[in-house]
């Protein structure tokens, strides 16, 4: 790293944002930013914006239309997706061969390239911009809104859109214990599963009395289907840095962490250039802007443990160890890394705090309802026509998230159950849709608010079959403590995947909801003690489904295997002989323009056949 | 695998000889050799003064290391609930029987290695598979043979050349 002499003070830093707000205002280039994200990536982003800048190169145009590489939309349905600025255009599945096109076309001549415009599933209209998109009408990004403004691996572009002002008020205007008034009286909540009032949790950690305090920033993500996290820290780092630096000052601590999960390499990338580029302006070290308080922050890579997410368990990692949670109380507030008071947020939790100084805990307070403030991202995917990243008003009903902004179920088929709250969270039913969403409702459905997960099931969804899935995933990242959790989830699963077996038995179903409560009731930490969540409400709204895989030995779903059989339908085979060669265990026979056979002797029930017919001819039963 | 002691030393070296800092050395050792190699463990143990017993205790606990050699390639297939209910765990099946290994091993030839995920963070594209650094969207059972192909294709031109 170069050296820090670039450090900057309060009014340097003041008259830089000035200048780089002023800047953003004069350009008049036209900007095209590429959603860039590890989802856009996946799906081709890098040789989109190589075709664009070359394109641009070419025809001498840079002066006049630049690339800029974002952080992600949010909208990973429509990957890799264009968004110009000032206007707005959106353009979907872009490939390279569309570059010339866009920047000759489009770029200058603002002529619409229709085919890369994204069509509403429900209504065949065709949108021109991301403000006509119903995935984003209902929406209010707050806080992921940034991701489309600015290149996250420059500094200077946060700094353009007002980024650390809301560092630079606090600093200059308000004492330790005013912003921690204004995060209280804001009511923001923990937005990394149990929702704790994030000011008063700030209030204990401050109290305590210690020669050395810590920050730490819950990075780890474990929920399977949740990625808000990750999406934050690789499209707006400095965000997040900006909210623990102002809650460090708040809090006393001086040394801060962000504990990040391994399989996050571009978020690990550019929140590590981020501390480096706010250090080199000052704004993280030893005298930050000269004012006498310091703060470094390092960053740690989880290893790959789900329970690592819990914050004593947490604490533990970071320590080197195994990553095993610890009894509570003390709570981190008064004992937590290296036995000295931690302050643990989610990623979220830090990436509003920005917001909040920045408007005030008046404004903030009036989105969302009576005990749950601000908005929440939550990542909606699984059977939903419009997958991607979606921030809400807390109150917002489910309804409305999945058929408007989620455009609902793809190919006509029927919703079926939502799931939230990743594997501590449980499955709501269709009567619930009109539920509106906050912590207190959740957890009274029998789910949970949780990270952000929101995994969408549809007629073709078993829930018995989820209820293993989650079961499967607990006990294998159960840390093995406690024995009700060890075993409970152990024998749980057992159970579930005895009656997904066809081998249940009268009094299996009782004897699980049993064992449900006793793993709730006796485990340490939250991985145990909302192990369960997954089976009861399962449990609770989708009964008639677990009975029918004991009592009738049938899976109405068609997915678990021992309970179903592939067979093909004499009307409908036209013969093409389509399904023999995918068969693993040579089961189907005919010939050519001939119904087909299928020996369900020989049939594993792999489904390779099924997916193979073009004709629709092979059912499941 | 010969294990260097330099490079190892360099990344305890790294990382100040600090005993917290046992997870991030693993995953540099990790990172460089593509599993632990027995007796770089048992140099960490002596450098840091950390029983054997402990750093196999850490090892075993996080899904991140291997104490087995990986494969040439590895096979991530996602298991997270979003390519779950989209039929990722028939992707995985296919990926077991055409490779003859059940998941979390090597094949004999040492060409591939059969991981399943949490989630790879691209649910809209489900069922995700990742070989090495390359993702392959939507998969289907008839997928499976393809992408596997590809790969051993590759070997198989490497060898032509050499
Ligand atoms: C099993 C388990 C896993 C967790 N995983 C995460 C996680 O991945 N990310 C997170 O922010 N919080 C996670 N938590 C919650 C943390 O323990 C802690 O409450 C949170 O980081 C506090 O931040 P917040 O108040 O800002 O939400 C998990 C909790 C449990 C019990
Ligand atoms: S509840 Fe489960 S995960 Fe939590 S400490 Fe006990 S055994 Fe470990
Ligand atoms: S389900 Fe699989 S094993 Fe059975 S007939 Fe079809 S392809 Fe063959
Ligand atoms: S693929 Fe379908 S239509 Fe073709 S032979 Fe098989 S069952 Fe008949
Ligand atoms: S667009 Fe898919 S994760 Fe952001
Ligand atoms: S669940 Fe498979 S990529 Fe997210």
């Amino acid at each position: 790293m170069k050296n820090t002499n670039k450090s900057k003070s309060l009014d340097q830093i003041k008259k830089i944002i000035k200048e780089q707000k002023q800047a953003r205002k004069e350009d008049d280039k036209i900007t095209l930013t590429v959603s860039s994200g590890t989802c856009g990536q996946a799906r081709g982003s890098m040789e989109v914006i190589d075709s664009l800048k070359e394109t641009i190169e070419q025809k001498q145009l840079e002066d006049k239309v630049r690339v800029k590489v974002t952080g992600c939309h949010g909208f990973c349905e429509a990957e890799p997706n264009i968004i110009f600025q000032p206007d707005n255009i959106f353009y979907q599945h872009v490939k390279p061969k569309h570059s010339k096109d866009i920047i000759e076309k489009t770029a200058l001549n603002k002529e619409i390239l229709d085919q890369l415009l994204y069509t509403d599933p429900s209504t065949n209209e065709k949108a021109k911009k991301d403000e006509d998109i119903s995935f984003y009408t209902k929406q209010e990004r707050l806080v992921l809104g940034d991701n489309v403004l600015i290149d996250p691996t420059d500094i200077n572009d946060y700094f353009s859109i007002g980024g650390y002002n809301s560092l630079l008020k606090t600093l200059e205007t308000l004492n330790p214990e005013q912003v921690i008034n204004t995060v209280k009286s804001s009511g923001i909540r923990g937005r990394g599963g149990a929702g704790f009032p994030t000011g008063i949790k700030w209030e204990f950690t401050r109290k305590a009395k210690s020669d050395e305090k810590y920050i730490i920033c819950n990075a780890d993500e474990g929920d399977p289907g949740a990625y808000m996290d990750r999406s934050l820290m690789e499209g707006n780092p400095h965000r997040v840095l900006e909210g623990m630096i102002i809650g460090a000052y708040a809090i006393g601590a001086n040394q801060g962490f962000i504990y990040i999960r391994d399989e996050y390499p571009l978020a690990l990338k550019n929140i590590t250039l981020a501390i480096q580029q706010a250090k080199e302006f000052g704004l993280l070290g030893q005298n930050i802007l000269d004012t006498g308080f310091g703060l470094e922050i390092n960053i740690v890579k989880g290893a790959g443990a789900f329970v690592c997410g819990e914050e004593t368990a947490l604490i533990a990692s970071v320590e080197g160890k195994v990553g095993e949670p610890k009894q509570r109380p003390p709570f981190p507030a008064v004992k937590g890394l290296w036995k000295k008071p931690t302050n643990i947020n989610n990623v979220e939790t830090w990436g509003n705090i920005p917001l909040i100084i920045e408007k005030g805990a008046d404004w903030y307070s009036q989105i969302g309802t009576k005990d749950s403030k601000g908005t929440k991202i939550f990542s909606l995917v699984g059977k939903i026509n419009n997958t991607g990243l979606v921030e809400v008003p807390m109150g917002i009903t489910l309804r409305e998230i999945i058929f408007d902004i989620g455009g609902g179920i793809p190919e006509g088929k029927k919703f079926k159950a939502v799931q939230t709250g990743g594997p501590s969270g449980g499955c709501l039913p269709a009567e619930k849709l009109d539920l509106p969403i906050d912590y207190e409702s959740l957890t009274e459905a029998g789910s949970i608010m949780g990270s952000g997960g929101m995994i969408v099931m549809d007629e073709n969804t078993c829930m018995v079959d989820v209820a293993k899935y989650f079961l499967n995933f607990l006990r294998d990242e159960s840390c093995g403590k406690c024995l009700s959790c060890r075993e409970g989830t152990q024998r749980m699963w057992e159970i579930v995947n005895k009656i997904t077996e066809g081998n249940g038995k009268k009094g299996d179903i009782e004897l699980l909801e049993e064992l449900a409560y006793a793993v709730k009731d006796a485990s340490m930490c939250g991985l145990g003690q909302t192990a369960a969540n997954p089976v009861l409400s399962t449990l609770r709204y989708f009964r008639d489904e677990y009975e029918a895989h004991v009592v009738d030995k049938k899976c109405p779903a068609g997915v678990c295997k021992d309970l179903i059989r592939y067979i093909i339908i004499e009307d409908k085979c036209t013969g093409c002989m389509a399904c023999i060669k995918p068969c693993p265990e040579d089961a189907i026979t005919g010939e050519l323009k001939k119904v087909h056979t299928l020996d369900e002797n020989k049939c594993i029930r792999c489904g390779a056949c099924y997916e193979a017919c073009k004709f629709d001819a092979i059912k499941i039963e | 695998m010969n294990v260097q002691t330099d490079k190892v030393k360099s990344f305890i070296n790294k990382y100040n000889c600090k005993q917290s800092a046992l997870i991030a050395i693993l995953q540099e050792i990790q990172a460089e050799y593509n599993y632990l190699p027995k007796n770089a463990l048992i140099y960490v143990s002596q450098q840091l003064h950390i029983p054997l017993i402990d750093i196999i205790g850490v090892a075993t606990f996080y899904s991140a290391f291997s104490l087995e050699p990986k494969g040439e390639h590895t096979v991530k297939v996602c298991m997270g609930t979003a390519c779950h209910v989209r039929g990722g765990p028939k992707i995985l099946e296919e990926f077991e029987r055409r490779l003859e290994i059940e998941s979390g091993h090597t094949t004999d030839d040492k060409q591939f290695s059969l991981d399943t995920v949490a989630c790879l963070e691209c649910c809209a594209i489900g069922p995700v598979v990742v070989v090495d650094e390359n993702y392959h969207a939507q998969t289907s059972i008839r997928n499976v043979d393809t992408i596997l192909k590809k790969y051993r294709k590759k070997e198989k031109k490497n060898e032509e050349h050499q």
